[in-house]
Order: C-alpha cells, then structure tokens, then sequence
C-alpha cells in the first residue's frame, strides 16, 4: 500500500454545511440570549434614562423599585395570580381530563370546546371578559335584573379584587391546555394498573389519589413549569383586560418594565425590573432543572 | 487456523474508536480475502455493528487505517468507499416507490438513466423483485423490503457489501427463508460480504469465517467448524452453540497422565489435545457440548461414562434435552424424541474427552 | 371445524351450568347515576367555555340601542351587521379611520414570512442538530433551551438596541426577525426531536448513496416529516398571530399587528363605547386562529404538546 494519503480534511471545515446552517442559532443563543441578558443585567446597575448610558450606580435602581408602591402591588398580584392559577388550572385541568379519561362519547367535541380558547390571544380573552364583567351590561347586570338587585360582582372596577377578575378569564384561557397534558399523562399510564386495581377492589378515586397521580409526577412537573413561566410573563391579559387599573390595583412586573422602558423613560427601573423577573425564573427553574436532570444522571 | 487466501480486499489495521474516554474498539487487524463471506458475531454492546460502520465510514475513526481493495479510505466519504449497505430496519427511503430506492443513489452519482435502467433490470431479477418496483416500501411486507434494500446494495455495483443485522426484524421462517437467499446471492455474484449479527446459526450456516467479538476484541477469527470445535475461550464456548455448552469446574491433575478432578467425577485426558505440549496442574473448567454427550449403550463403551439420574426433560420436537447433575454442575444432553426416559430414571451417560474443550479458570481461556 | 369444536363441547358445558342466576351480558343503564354525573359535569363546563363566544357574536351582531336595554346573553332580535362593517373598515385607532383591516393586512405582512423563516432556520438547525452533530453544537443548543425560560422582557431592549442597529426597528422585516428568534427553541427542539427519532440507518443508507448535508435534508428529511411540518405551522401561525408585545415593542403605529390595534380600538378613551363594534373586531382577530384550530384538529394538540416541552 504505497499511495499517498488522502489529505485529512482540516477540523474547523469538516461538516461545514451544517455548521453554517447552525449560525443563526448560535447567534441567538450567543448574541441575543446570552448577550442581551448579560447586557440588562449589567445596564440594570446604570442610571440610564431615555438612552442607556454606563453611569454606573450601584443597587439604586434597585432600592429605588422595591420603594416603589406600585412595584410592590405588580409583585403581590403577581403573587396571588400566580399561586391561585396554579393551583385552580391543575385542579380544574385533571378533573377535566380525568372526565374526558372515562370512555366517554363525544370525548373529542368536548376537547375541542375546553381548548378552543387556548387557541385564542390574551388579548382577545381579556377583551371578552372586559366586556362580561362590565357592571353595566355584563353578569352583574343579567343577574340583578333577575330581580337579585342587590347582587354585586364587579371585580374590574373594584381595586381589592380586580386580580381575581384577570385570574377569571386566565383559567377559562389556559385550563384547556392542562387538560390536554393530563389527559396525555393519564393516556400513557398502563391499562394494567387499572385493572390490578379493578382486581383489588380499589375504588376509582383512590386509585386515582395513591396510585395514578403519583404515577404522573413527570407530567405535573412539566406542567407546573409551563405554567409558572406562563405566570411571569403575564402581561397582554393585563393591558386588555384593566390597563393596570382601577388605578395601579392590577399591575403585574412585566407591565411595570414595559412602561418604565417605553413609556416612563426610566431604561434602569425597567432594566432592575426585569432583572428582578429573570431572577425569579432561575429561583423557579433551577431547583426544577437540579431535579429532573440531577435525577436522569444519577441514574 | 485459515487464512485468509488471496489478496486482501477488506483490510484493517490497528484500528481504534474512543467515545470520549470510552474505547470501543481496540487496535484492531482484520484481514477478508476478496470473495470471502466474513461474519462478525458477538453479543450486543460488542462493537461489530460499530466496526461495521467504520468500515462503510459512518464513523470516523479514532485511530489505525482502513483498506479496501488495496485504496486507502481511511478518511473517504462512505460513497467512494466502494461498498453497498443493507441495514436491519431495511433503511428504505419510505416516500420514494422501490425503483426510487434503488436508483437514489446512483441518480445522485450522476450516471446516465439507460445504465441506472440497466442496473435497477439486474437487480431485481437477480432479488425477484420486478412485480414490486412500482410500490412504496409501506406496501411491502418484511421480507420484501430486505430484498429491495439488498437490492439497493446490488444496484451500486461494488466489490464489498456490508450486512448489519439484516434478518433481525424479521419471523423465523422469513429469516431462514433469506438466509438461504442471502448463501446463494454470494455463491452468484462472489463478492466479499461482511455481515454483522449476533445469531449464531445465521453466522455458522453463511460464514467462510467468523469473527467473534466481545469487549470491541476479537476473541477468535476462524472457520465455523473450528470455532465450533475449539473454541479459543470460554467465552466464545458459551457463545456458539445452542443449547449451549456445558461448563464444570474443577481441577486438572497434571503428569503424565493427566486428570480433570470435580466432585466426585475422573476424567481421563489422555485423548484431549491440550494446546501446550504439557499440561500444568491447576483450578480449570471442563466444557463438552450436549451433542457431544452419548447415552446407553454406546456410553457405556467410550473413555468415559457415568450413571447419572434425569431431573427435568425439555422436549424439543425433533428431539430432547435431558438435565441432569455431574461432578456437582448441571449437565444437559441431547436424546432422540422417541425414548422412554422419564424423570427419576437413572441412565448411563458417556463422552469422549477428544471432543471437550479445557478452560482455564482465572483466565478463560483454552489450555 | 369450528361447528364440530362447539358440539363437542356443548354437552359438557351445559351439565355443568347453573341454570338459575345472571346469564348473558350485563344489563347497562345508559342513565345510571355515573353517567348523569359525567355527563352533566361535562355539558355544564363545556357551556361555560362556550358562553364568552356566544356573547361575542350576540353582541357583534346587535345595535347598541338594543345593547344598552337587553341583557348580554339574549339572543339579537334585530341582526345588524353593520358592526362587523364598521370594525373592518370604519374603526378609528388615534388619527386613523380605516378600520381594523389595516391590522389584518399588517398581520398577515408579518405572520407569512415569520411563519416561513422561522420554520426553515430551524428545521434546518433541528436537522444538523440531529444528523450532523459537530463539537460544540450541544453547548449552543442549551443555551438556546435554557434562553426559553428567559422572560422576554430581558431581552427587550437588547434587540432594539440590535435592530436600530441594522436598521430594522419599526419595520415589518424587523419583527419578522424577532419571531424568528423567539420561535427557534421551541422550533428547533421541536424539529431536532423528530430528527432524532427518524430511524438512524435511513441516514446512514443515504450516505452510502452519496447523499451529502442538503441533498439528505431536501430528498429524504423534508418529504418524510410533513406532520411536523403541518404542527410547526400551526404552532407559529397562532403564536405570531396572538402576539401583542413584540408588536407593541417592535413596530410603528402604521405597522401595528392586528392584536395591537384591537387593543387600540377598544381600550380608546376617546369617543362613545362601541360595544358591538369592539366584539366585532375581537372576533375578527380570534378568527385566524380559531379557524386554523377547528380546521387541524388533533395536529394542534400535537403541536401544543410539543410547545409545551418549552415552557
């Protein structure tokens, strides 16, 4: 064997076709994830106003937004939206699932009516319930003319408990997705543990209790994080729905950081304020990441 | 031991493949003589599927170099290697109808359509695949997408073929059906095969030589009957063979006369063919293959036999398998269907120690 | 065959069946009390998801004389549609009284090629991801996940930032790129998943037929993978139809997406409340991708189920 070598392709071109068509996803990741993360984070110590300067300014903007009355209402909002809607959307959601799991007939139109909002924006949803829950023409109204005249539920113009009235129209946005996660969940349990515990003379609800839902611990999981990320971001629902109003009574931070960028002309405040956000994902994701993917290396 | 005749046209030297800090393969030789059907035989996890794909160059190599047909092509692109492929999902392309199949990769080779005609016409007379060229692979059963996907190995026109697993997804009567098929393609077109599985009657019923691999090793390189016969460890003992081989530990005695000693049990080896010219004193295993054991009469007159009772009868039409107990390790022989034996019945069982095979037994291997 | 099995065996059978007791199938109630309970359960529930629907269209198709005397739920006894009218073309957002329909066409401007850019960079990228592993790959491709979970905000200002830059903010083209962006994690997850699962030999089969990066992608990926085509599609259409904050963010009020401007229309100050007119033009917005949902079935559970791997 005494011919030459092919020449060794050099490492940086082998397989160049596909990391060219790899370059706008490391450009994402790189340039917008990573840098413009990096970048609001470090601009969130600044004390930057209509343009971003480097006036480097400590933890002021900081000091400055947990000062601020109406960060203070977003985060309790944000607080009190996100533990509710999670709890009632995966309540009501494998309920839901669980009804369409009984063999039922017409279990797909049923599917269709309970994820057809799914489907539709934020904006559209809290436009309709705006108009439901106006106190003048809206459920309120239909019920006091059924001669209940002193039946009042006008959470849209009431500060205490405008948040409940966004929550509302979230649940009848977002439940159908729920469902439609659990009911997969449930679909991928075996058919063999009903029946051993059909055998065993369980009753339903307690199967379901002790042995299903512990079975589903990958998909509630899921399911929580997609939902809780749902919750940081929770912004057009907002803007249809209240503008932020009556008053400030339903701000969320993502509203807070809009306006402070585009419309207060105060990029710190929005830049601290969303910092504040990121951070609250990582303190949501990370313990999560640790144990999902902790658990798959251990084994 | 054979060697491979003729020039090489497969060859392999010291040829490596780390995954990470994992070797795979280990400074491997190989040669395949042109025209040789080569098997490479192991249990899963062994490294004969992925030193199959660095012969066709879908992995790149860590270290050593590849030969075929006296070229280079180490770093070749698997298209210029000269080889064709059949895998075992059949790999067919599922939008293209068979003819689209089998001419893809000559059309994306540029050759001109009465040659790719021509070639598709061989083909599939030779596979008898004419009624079907029209169909998709959907449309076809098992059997029937294997032959179109040899037949897109054919259609290539090369000195090499290259079998992974290709009779594993099918039923047993399909798979013995195109194992004869696969025999006779070779005896036709003379090509050199290389074919990966890792059942051992596809590898002893096809194979000029088989190489039995374990740990990304080659345990042994040989003709089926040699393997078969003596097998280099107890490895490849266990491996081929089915029922398998049966094992009792003991100790070797030894001198000029020398023993195996287990439980009870005596063993001349006078007859045994030790590998050394003499044989040291020390813990070893003693294996003979179920086909190799007599009973009855004839027992009773070879160089060793025993009376034994029959615990379990596993029976397996043509004949049966009887279980039972000696020098303190199960022992299983082969009995014609029609004999009266039951279990609890004491029979007279015997063996020519010719035919054993001895293992070390810290190391495994044949002494 | 069958008849003699059966004569053989029935005599045996019948000397030793009890005569007396439950015999043949059992009887089922098609209104037990578990079926009343589900199935009253379920219509209760899918009546309130269908309500704010109904009143949707009850209010777009009323005038608002009869609005302001009628309950929200009564049926119109009078239809008009001369609110869908004056939501297309009539409603004024600021100086502007040209109608929803500006927004529509800007939508469409925006969802066409974000929609196809998107998809094609990141089918792309799924598909080298998946076949074409090269060192580092994997390293981008968690950043990419991991950015998923970023809310948006964060990255707001950065890309005007990037877009002034290049002189892309306010247009169309510079939002088509911000959805492409945004779209690629789940996209490329999406579509490297199902690379990933397409059997590996068909690759391997491929290049042994010479089939090099583009050709494998064009003549066997492409052809085979129309489902999670069809689901990418629906997942971006709604998605980047939906959208209200890069809208918002990213372009001018004469390029404003549809969402923006309904937003606009109804949530104005200014002038008399249009009740009827402002459920027309909702409707008119929820009506893309409500049709693309009726319309893909079971692919938008697919397609959502595959977004839900996001987050």
């Amino acid at each position: 064997m005494s011919e030459t070598y092919p020449k060794r392709p050099s490492q940086l071109f082998r397989n160049l076709s596909a990391k060219i068509a790899s370059v706008p996803m490391i450009l994402t990741a790189v340039v917008v994830f990573a840098g413009g993360t990096a970048w609001t984070v470090l601009y969130s110590f600044t004390n930057s106003k209509l343009l971003p300067r480097f006036s480097f300014v400590g933890l002021d903007q900081y000091y400055r937004l947990w000062a601020a009355p109406r960060w203070g209402v977003a985060v309790e909002n944000l607080a009190i939206y996100g533990v509710l809607s999670l709890i009632f959307s995966l309540a009501i959601g494998f309920l839901l699932a669980a009804l369409l799991d009984q063999k039922i007939r017409f279990e797909d139109t049923f599917r269709t009516i309970f994820l057809y909002p799914f489907a539709l924006s934020f904006i559209v949803t809290g436009l309709v319930w705006q108009w439901l829950l106006n106190p003048d023409f809206g459920v309120q109204a239909v019920v006091r003319g059924l001669g209940w005249e002193s039946f009042t539920f006008n959470p849209l113009y009431d500060a205490s408990i405008v948040i409940y009235g966004i929550l509302i129209a979230a649940l009848w946005q977002g439940t159908g997705l729920v469902m439609c996660l659990m009911l997969a969940g449930l679909r991928g349990i075996d058919e063999d543990i009903w029946k051993a515990a059909r055998v065993d003379g369980i009753p339903m609800w307690k199967t379901y209790l002790f042995i299903v839902i512990p079975m589903m611990r990958p998909v509630f999981i899921t399911t929580i994080v997609i939902i809780a990320s749902g919750i940081i971001k929770v912004y057009d629902l907002v803007v249809a729905q209240t503008s932020g109003g009556p008053g400030i009574a339903s701000e969320v931070p993502a509203k807070y950081v809009y306006d402070y960028m585009f419309f207060a002309q105060n990029l710190g405040q929005g830049f601290a304020a969303s910092t504040m956000m990121l951070l609250s994902v990582i303190i949501v994701v990370v313990p999560w990441a640790y144990l999902e993917f902790g658990r798959a290396r251990r084994g | 031991m054979v060697m491979a005749a003729g020039k090489p046209s497969v060859s392999i030297k010291d040829l490596s493949l780390n995954f990470g800090n994992v070797q795979v393969l280990q400074a491997l030789n190989l040669d395949i003589a042109e025209g040789e059907f080569l098997v490479l035989l192991g249990p899963s996890g062994c490294g004969k599927s992925t030193l199959l794909n660095c012969i066709a160059g879908l992995l790149d190599i860590s270290d050593g170099q590849i030969f075929i047909n006296g070229k280079n092509v180490t770093w070749e692109e698997p298209k210029d290697r000269g080889i064709g492929m059949v895998f075992q999902s059949y790999a067919l392309y599922p939008q293209m109808t068979v003819e689209g199949n089998l001419s893809f990769g000559l059309k994306t080779a540029g050759l001109p359509k009465d040659e790719i005609a021509k070639r598709i016409a061989r083909a599939s007379e030779i596979l008898q695949i004419e009624p079907l060229l029209k169909r998709k692979p959907s449309a076809l059963s098992g059997g029937q997408r294997q032959r179109v996907a040899i037949g897109r190995a054919l259609v290539r026109d090369v000195d090499v073929f290259l079998f992974d697993e290709p009779l594993s997804n099918l039923d047993a009567k399909l798979r013995s059906e195109l194992r004869v098929e696969i025999k006779r393609l070779h005896q036709r077109l003379a090509n050199t095969m290389i074919y990966v599985t890792h059942d051992q009657i596809e590898a002893l019923t096809l194979a000029d030589r088989i190489a039995v691999m374990k740990g990304g090793v080659i345990q042994q390189l040989d003709a089926p009957q040699a393997i078969y016969n003596r097998p280099v460890n107890r490895f490849v003992a266990d491996f081929l063979g089915s029922p398998s081989m049966n094992f009792i530990s003991g100790q070797l005695e030894g001198g000029e006369k020398p023993h195996f000693k287990a439980d009870g049990v005596s063993v001349p080896l006078d007859r045994y063919a030790f590998d050394k010219s003499s044989a040291a004193t020390g813990a070893c295993i003693f294996g003979i293959r179920p086909e190799h054991i007599a009973h009855g009469e004839q027992a009773a007159a070879l160089p060793f036999s025993r009376e034994i009772e029959v615990e379990i009868i596993e029976p397996m039409g043509s004949d049966m398998l009887v279980w039972t107990k000696l020098g303190g390790s199960n022992l299983t022989f082969r009995a014609e269907a029609e004999k009266p034996l039951k279990v609890g019945d004491r029979v007279i069982v015997g063996f020519d120690p010719a035919r054993a095979s001895l293992f070390d037994a810290p190391t495994g291997n044949r002494i | 065959m069958a008849d003699t099995a059966t004569l053989d065996m029935a005599p045996a059978a019948t000397a030793t069946r009890i005569e007396t007791g439950p015999r043949g199938a059992k009887p089922r109630k098609t209104f037990s009390r578990r079926n009343i309970f589900l199935y009253g359960t379920l219509i209760v529930v899918a009546v309130y998801y269908l309500l704010p629907l109904y009143v949707m269209v009850v209010t777009s198709l009323k005038g608002m004389p009869e609005i302001r005397l009628g309950n929200i739920f009564s049926p119109p006894v009078e239809i008009t549609f001369e609110p869908w009218v004056k939501a297309w073309s009539q409603a004024c957002t600021g100086l502007n009284c040209d109608g929803l329909s500006r927004g529509f066409w800007n939508s469409v401007r925006i969802t066409v090629p974000s929609v196809i850019l998107s998809i094609a960079l990141a089918s792309i990228n799924g598909y080298a991801l998946a076949n074409w592993r090269f060192k580092g790959a994997d390293l981008f491709f968690t950043i990419l996940i991991v950015g998923a979970f970023i809310p948006y905000q964060v990255m707001i200002y950065p890309i005007v930032i990037l877009l002034r830059e290049i002189g892309l903010y306010g247009s169309l083209w510079g939002l088509v790129i911000v959805h492409s962006i945004f779209g690629m994690p789940i996209l490329t997850l999406l579509f490297r998943n199902y690379f990933t699962s397409v059997p590996e030999e068909l690759f391997k089969a491929a290049r042994v037929d010479g089939a090099g990066f583009w050709g494998i992608y064009f003549r066997i990926m492409l052809p085979m993978s129309l489902p999670i085509f069809v689901v990418a599609i629906i997942l971006q259409v709604t998605g980047i139809w939906n959208d209200f904050l890069f809208g918002v963010v990213y372009t001018r009020p004469d390029t404003y997406p549809m969402t923006v401007q309904l937003n606009n229309i109804v949530n104005s100050v200014q002038g008399v409340k249009e009740y009827n007119v402002n459920m027309a033009a909702t409707i008119l917005t929820g009506l893309v991708p409500l049709i693309v949902y009726f319309a893909s079935g079971k692919l938008f559970v697919r397609g959502i189920a595959a977004g839900a791997v996001k987050g």
